[in-house]
């Protein structure tokens, strides 16, 4: 099976790998798949807590070309768009900016599972911190 | 300079070898008679190429020429040796017994006779891939009629005790076929030591041609005897009808002429290339695993060119992409069409986990060292590209157990 140019672009020139501390509470982190199932992604996001937008994104991403590839244009995508924006990206945009073939449509469900897991983190952590300061 | 790119895929199907070609191509042109015509010099041509070719053949793995039955490949052989042996023997028993790790010409050859209303044992093997000899004694019954079980396998190299298993179904009296398709021509194989009834041999995997093979039926103490699966003008003594394949049989005979005849040197360059390519990774990465014996533990129970690694934390599809210029294949779900990851690492207790991020290079005939180092160097240049890339690899390093991690499965 061959890849599409995209694909090879984002698996040879990954934008945004690497690792924003978790514990920070403006960093919302998602981490989905599992090891059995051969892929798991980990997408990070900073966001500033004023104007709501999300200002980094970074992902670690153990998956085949096409799960990395999804994983790289997320964090590219989100970067400088709202929270409640990102929240509404559909697997199928990704689908179709990298070429993906019916079987790796997964690859790309992935990604916006980790996105609306990394906000979740990220709303969650907000929440309780909100709780606290009233 | 290497040329790319580097073929490293070599228990999938090898390069035909120019001699074998050379061999064969007369019998594409101007030698193309039918064997079976006996009234023309055409036909007494294409004979005595076969009669050579059977000759040769049974010489190389310790049989008589009338115990060699000339098929497609060992798929077909798979299938003449389990079903025939099943029809015939019908009024003896119904109860087969094979591998979990066998290849799918066995498998599902079983799995249909299943469907016929046989009983099939499918015993597990034990870590390396081994058979648990005491569990196949304990499996046969007084129904048994055959026990199938593969020489080497060709995804982790194993190689199963023959003649210990032959040992027990010959005081059993149960017939034995081996599936022998990634053994004979790269390492000793003669059914008298190795106490095998029925042997399914292939062309391409032993730098012959594709679409040819054969299998040894064994002709006395005891004598086999098989339903035809292919019926027609009788031909192989009426096991396998079909005109046959004269060019693709001198091919086979002459593919493992050759590799007998060189065996010894050949194993030592390639298993030597083998254990270095295994010393190199070891070397240079951690957390990596091997699957199946440890070549430099049991190499006598391993393929000489096959190693089978994998490289925790990196998935084996990315791996390869990473690689483009090698040609290797891997344990990964997402390189095959079922999403399943291997289920021969899987039968032999690897997780799926680890199972994804398998790769199995075969090294054959025609590689060379500078491939060698060449895919060496690449391969650990994408594990670690990979391995940053991996949130796997960075908990684990961190000393999160990913065991106890409840993942979201999908
Ligand atoms: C162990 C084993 N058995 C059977 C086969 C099938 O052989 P063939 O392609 O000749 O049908 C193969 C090769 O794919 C094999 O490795």
């Amino acid at each position: 099976m061959a890849y599409s140019e995209k694909v090879i672009d984002h698996y040879s020139n990954p934008r945004n790998v690497g690792t924003l501390d978790p514990s920070d509470p403006s960093v919302g982190t998602g981490l989905v798949g599992a090891p059995e199932c051969g892929d798991v992604m980990r997408l990070q996001l900073r966001i500033n807590e004023e104007t709501g937008v999300i200002e980094d994104a970074k992902f670690k991403t153990f998956g085949c070309g096409s799960a990395i590839a999804s994983s790289s244009l997320a964090t590219e995508m989100i970067k400088g768009m709202s929270v409640d924006k990102a929240f509404e990206i559909k697997n199928t945009v990704i689908v179709k900016e990298l070429n993906l073939p019916p079987v790796k449509i997964h690859c790309s469900v992935l990604a916006e599972d980790a996105i609306k897991a990394a906000i979740a983190d990220y709303r969650t952590k907000q929440e309780a911190l909100h709780k606290q300061t009233v | 300079m290497v040329k790319l790119p580097i073929y490293l895929d070599n228990n999938a199907t090898t390069q035909m070898d120019p001699r074998v070609f050379e061999a064969m191509r007369p019998y594409f042109m101007e030698s193309f008679g039918n064997a079976a015509s006996r009234n023309h010099p055409f036909g007494w041509k294409a004979e005595e190429a076969v009669d050579w070719a059977r000759e040769t053949i049974a010489r190389s793995i310790g049989a008589d020429e009338k115990e060699i039955v000339f098929t497609s490949g060992a798929t077909e052989s798979d299938n003449l040796a389990i079903k025939g042996v099943a029809e015939m023997y019908a009024s003896k028993g119904d109860h087969i017994i094979t591998l979990t790790t066998e290849h799918k010409a066995v498998l599902d050859t079983c799995k249909a006779l299943e469907r016929k209303g046989l009983k099939v044992t499918y015993l597990p093997v034990v870590t390396e891939g081994f058979v648990d000899l005491d569990r196949l004694r304990d499996a046969i019954t007084d129904k048994t009629v055959l026990v199938t079980m593969m020489h080497a396998n060709n995804e982790i190299g194993v190689i199963q005790d023959l003649t210990s298993i032959g040992q027990i179904c010959r005081e059993k009296g149960v017939l034995f076929h081996t599936d022998s398709t990634q053994s004979v021509g790269k390492i000793p194989f003669d059914v008298q030591k190795l106490n095998v009834d029925l042997a399914s041999i292939s062309g391409h995997k032993i730098y012959g041609p594709k679409g040819v093979g054969a299998l040894y039926v064994r002709k006395k103490s005891p004598r086999v005897k098989l339903t035809s699966q292919m019926d027609g003008g009788g031909h192989e003594r009426g096991m396998r009808s079909g005109t046959l394949n004269v060019p693709g049989i001198v091919g086979l005979a002459k593919a493992l002429e050759i590799c007998v005849a060189e065996m010894d040197t050949e194993t030592a360059r390639v298993r030597a290339m083998r254990d270095g390519m295994w010393k190199s990774f070891n070397a240079q990465l951690d957390e990596i695993y091997i699957n199946g014996p440890d070549p430099l533990v049991k190499p006598e129970w391993r393929l000489p060119g096959n190693l089978n690694v994998s490289f925790a934390f990196v998935e084996g599809e990315a791996m390869m992409m990473g690689i483009q210029d090698v040609a290797v294949s891997s344990g990964s779900a997402c390189t095959s069409a079922s999403l399943e990851p291997s289920y021969v690492l899987k039968a032999l207790g690897v997780g799926e986990d680890l199972a994804h991020t398998s790769i199995r290079f075969g090294i054959g005939r025609f590689n060379t060292q500078e491939e060698i180092d060449y895919t060496v160097q690449h391969v650990v240049t994408a594990v670690l590209k990979l391995r940053e890339m991996s949130p796997l690899y960075e908990m684990a390093k961190m000393g999160i157990d990913l065991k106890t991690v409840e993942w979201a499965s999908h």
